[in-house]
């Protein structure tokens, strides 16, 4: 097979450059320069995924496309093997395109070792795209892993308060999950006679018992990332706690690499186990979706409230995936790509505000719309969005797991709906109680309207919210072939 | 009958051996003559003497496997290859140690000798073909090591881990031999390869050699340093001068692996059964016990002490495999640990100058404020030591834990995976305070340039190991298969 032009590798290991390039030259006396390398590098590196895009064949069914293969650990047959498909193509994107989104929000509001701030974004968003590319076991943890070391120090060091004991409990409670996915490897491993492929633990037969097990390994690791009910506990103390670039890139990616690790893992690997625990799955789900929705609406922190509304509108992935059928997962999708868009949007939202008055406390605030017209109407289309207003990307998603919902059982339809109501109303009651009524204090009289470059960014995400909620048509195409293998490989038995 | 023949033909395996004992008896004469300011020169000669055995320990090249001195001792490619090794590691501990000892005015002809002195002996154990030469290595690497870290007279705390070092290091070797004579009972030899086949055979009294095995495993765990034979580890590591803390902490863990090897895996290795069970006991022990102390240590010594003794848990794991993918993935763990270890001691000694240690977690507070290149050694240092990728801890970890698999220890891997976790808790917080504190006190960086190239080359190695570990893990295999 003739190497074409190795686009995944760029797209990897660009950024990562441009991070190590940002550290060696962005001393903390020349920020400007650490920030144009930085602009530069995420630009590139977004430039460099748009023919992952253009070069897409949706003609090649689920097969992975862009491969590369090169031997890498002889010793445990470990390869370099890269390659994507419709699931994780437009992930790559999204990723890459949120690293342009983060360095242009963080330019007036980060000034301590912002080298180090930027290096470790670029950093991690290549290590991202590496995960969502890597098609070796190995290769996949290894990426996996090696991100929580730039996001423990980005909550860590930029973070809020109370940081230090944020950072600690993410990193944990990560590193707990994905040791137990590295054991499930070993074995698999072992079951392969010797291979870490992904593709050939899809191909192996597995015995129920070994089927749940790893399942639930994998599950713990996924189950953390995304996260679920009852695992999610360090997701809001890490968001709350977080600089906003920091709890954008988590919001808007890595909560998705946990829904990809169950596309990829655990429904090919241990297909009969994820009927058997469908039922289960989709419960924690739904008490997702329903409880951290309740949840959502008590909180009194602007960011811990988008941080359990992110929780809830995840509990959306997780059930349309289990769903096993096709408008179900496509709607699941479709979710993490719009929910990516949306969750940044109201976390940079968030982030124009604090950057103004920092505080977070909805309280401190009231009348926003008189002093920031601007951004009130900007605010407005994300929270629309935010509660699955039709025309907007966050209508799409939801629409369709309800869809495939009731082709289920129409009790999950019926309490997946319930998200409508609650999302809803948590999110435009922290709009009306932010942005309406009269000014309610000297803070916020005197604020200033967005600038040009916050504008630039919140555009940006408008933009890609209506068009997504729109014309979703270009989406639903790259994804369904793969939908589609996918589906009638988890409906094949491996016993 | 033998007749001995002692010519430089039969000697050529020993020769790396023999060079070293002629250049530190050189040593000690040229440093009765070298002046006070003049010591460097002794120091150099001592580094000359350690590069000079490498070359000549490496330049023994290809697949066989020599005996000489009626076959008590062995030259492979294992051994080659882990001298070279721990040649290596003791050259940069000397270097790393060098400005410490200097300002604290240790840096005499004795330490550099007893070091070379404990070297011989480690090159010995890793050559050894007999029970007797492993004993005598062995026991001239303790010996030197005892007087290394008493060498500190007017402190306390020296004294008494010297103290303690030796009591218990006597009755380890005491133990050892008696479990060694009980081997001789049971097959009528002390040679390995002859034990090896004796208990292959009908002859042997299978119940008096693994009365015989309880004992020598419980030596190999005490020179380990595996739970329930640990005690020693945090108070000769707190104890001891942080250089002679280094000097125990890296080189001599490739000469136990070699010890363990020779004795387990060469001479013992019908038993396997045996030993297996009893070395998975003590990795889970060690695992346990090291992660979870650690992390209430508040004095990076003994932090390090502790994370040691779980790091030989794991090492044991790779060993308690008991097949040739188990035994280079140990070898590989055991040769990364000690590069591990001698960045992390090497970050203490740069940090310390006159009059003061940073041993304290605390002294490093606000690193990265001071310095953002040693706060990343450390960080790349410290995320190895738990395993997370890239930097090669992780590939280590991961090699003995599929090796540990394969053998059919799948629990105890879930719980070393575990106990990894917990580790990592230790391990991060150093990173915490680094990163995310404020200075303490004031920060020096030594400013010699000889250790800050070496300790940051050492940095990039652990983490360019971890992104291509491809040659050094080919080499455990190969050197591992061509010497069992």
């Amino acid at each position: 097979m003739p190497q074409p032009f190795p686009i995944l590798s760029l797209v990897t290991w660009l950024p990562v450059a441009f991070g190590v390039a940002v550290l060696a030259l962005g001393s903390d006396r020349r920020p400007a320069l650490a920030r144009w390398t930085a602009l530069a590098g995420a630009v590139l590196g977004f430039l460099a995924g748009i023919p992952l895009w253009t070069g897409f064949s949706t003609a090649a069914g689920g097969a992975m496309q862009f491969q590369e293969l090169a031997p890498w650990i002889a010793f445990f047959n470990v390869n370099y093997h890269l390659g994507v498909d419709g699931i994780s193509m437009p992930l790559i994107l999204l990723n890459s395109f949120m690293t342009v989104l983060v360095v242009i929000a963080h330019w007036e509001v980060v000034t301590d070792r912002v080298g180090q701030y930027l290096a470790a974004f670029l950093i991690m968003s290549g290590l991202i795209n590496g995960t969502f590319a890597a098609l070796d076991a190995i290769v996949f943890y290894v990426f996996f892993e090696a991100m929580l070391i730039p996001m423990f120090l980005i909550i860590g060091v930029w973070g809020g308060p109370n940081r230090v004991y944020a950072a600690v409990k993410f990193f944990l409670y990560t590193l707990l999950g994905s040791l137990l996915m590295l054991a499930a490897f070993v074995y698999l491993y072992h079951q392969t006679n010797g291979s870490f492929e992904i593709q050939d633990f899809h191909r192996l037969p597995l015995s129920m018992t070994a089927q749940v097990l790893v399942f639930l390994a994998m599950f713990m690791s996924f189950a953390v990332k995304v996260p679920m009910w009852p695992v999610h506990t360090w997701l809001p103390d890490a968001h709350v706690e977080a600089p906003t670039g920091g709890s954008v890139i988590l919001a808007a990616i890595t909560l998705k690499i946990g829904a990809y690790g169950f596309l990829r893992f655990n429904l090919p690997i241990a297909p009969d186990a994820s009927h058997a625990l469908a039922g289960f799955m989709i419960a924690l789900s739904l008490i997702g979706v329903v409880y951290i929705g309740l949840v959502a609406l008590a909180q009194s922190d602007m960011k811990k409230l988008i941080a359990y509304s992110s929780i809830s509108h995840m509990g959306f992935v997780t059930l349309g995936f289990f769903l096993f059928n096709a408008n179900g997962m496509l709607g699941g999708l479709i979710q993490m790509v719009s929910h990516g868009f949306i969750s940044a949007a109201m976390f940079l939202c968030v982030g124009v505000l604090y950057d103004r008055m920092h505080s977070r406390n909805i309280a401190d605030y009231g009348g926003v719309a008189n002093t920031m017209p601007v951004f009130a109407a900007f605010f407005v289309l994300f929270a629309m969005a935010n509660s699955g207003l039709p025309a907007t990307s966050g209508f799409v998603g939801e629409f369709l797991v309800i869809m495939g919902a009731v082709k289920v059982n129409f009790w999950y339809a019926f309490l997946a709906g319930t998200t409508l109501v609650f999302g809803a109303a948590y999110t435009l009651w922290m709009v009306k109680r932010v942005l309406y009524g009269e000014v309610a204090n000297e803070g916020v009289a005197s604020l200033r309207d967005v600038g040009a470059r916050e504008a630039v960014f919140l555009a940006l995400l408008a933009a890609c919210v209506l068009a997504m909620g729109v014309y979703p048509k270009p989406f639903a195409e790259v994804m369904s072939p793969t939908i589609t293998e996918l589906l009638a490989h988890v409906t094949t038995t491996k016993l | 009958m033998n007749t001995a023949t002692f010519s430089l033909v039969t000697l050529a395996p020993a020769i790396p051996e023999i060079a070293l004992l002629v250049m530190v008896s050189l040593l000690l004469v040229v440093d009765l003559f070298v002046p006070e300011r003049e010591r460097h020169v002794t120091f150099w000669l001592a580094i000359a003497a350690l590069l000079s055995c490498a070359t000549l320990a490496g330049s023994i090249t290809g697949n066989a496997t020599a005996v000489t001195f009626q076959a008590m001792f062995v030259a492979d490619p294992m051994s080659q290859t882990l001298k070279v090794a721990v040649l290596l590691a003791v050259a940069v501990t000397l270097v790393y140690g060098r400005a410490y000892l200097q300002e604290r005015e240790m840096l005499r002809g004795e330490f550099l000798s007893l070091a070379l002195f404990a070297t011989l002996g480690m090159m010995v154990m890793i050559s050894a073909h007999h029970f007797l030469t492993l004993y005598l290595g062995l026991e001239l690497l303790a010996l030197s090591l005892y007087a290394m870290v008493a060498l500190q007279r007017d402190s306390v705390r020296a004294t008494e881990a010297a103290m303690k070092y030796f009591v218990l290091g006597a009755l380890a070797s005491g133990m050892l031999l008696y479990g060694m004579s009980m081997l001789y009972g049971a097959t009528g030899s002390l040679d390995i390869a002859r034990v090896a086949a004796a208990l292959g055979g009908a002859n042997a009294s299978q119940s008096l050699a693994a009365f015989g095995l309880v004992f020598v495993v419980a030596g190999v765990a005490f020179k380990l340093g595996a739970v329930p034979f640990h005690m020693w580890i945090p108070d000769v590591y707190h104890g001891a001068a942080t250089p002679t803390t280094l000097f125990i902490g890296a080189a001599p863990k490739i000469a136990a692996f070699a010890f363990v090897m020779r004795l387990l895996a060469q001479g013992l290795g019908g038993m396997g059964q045996d030993w297996q069970l009893m070395l998975a006991i003590l990795a889970a022990a060690s695992i346990g016990l090291g992660n979870v102390v650690a992390i209430a240590q508040t004095n990076l010594k003994r932090m390090l002490a502790y994370s040691a003794i779980s790091h030989m848990g794991f090492l044991l794991l790779g060993i308690l495999a008991g097949t040739d993918n188990g035994y280079s993935s140990a070898m590989f763990y055991v040769l990364t640990y000690a590069l591990m270890t001698l960045g992390a001691f090497g970050m203490i000694l740069i940090l310390s100058r006159a009059g003061f240690e940073a041993e304290e977690l605390d002294d490093f507070k606000g690193l990265n404020r001071r310095s953002r290149w040693f706060a990343f050694v450390m960080m790349v240092i410290a995320f190895s030591l738990a395993g997370i990728p890239p930097a090669v801890g992780f590939l280590a970890k991961l090699a003995v834990l599929q090796a540990a698999w394969e053998a059919g220890f799948g629990a105890l891997v879930v719980f070393a995976v575990l106990m990894s976790v917990v580790g990592a808790f230790y391990y991060l917080r150093l990173v915490k305070l680094m990163y995310m504190d404020e200075p303490a006190g004031e920060i020096t960086i030594a400013p010699r340039a000889d250790m800050r190239v070496l300790l940051s080359a050492n940095a990039i190695a652990v983490l360019s190991l971890g992104i291509v570990p491809g040659p050094l893990m080919d080499l455990c295999a190969r050197v591992i298969t061509a010497s069992l």
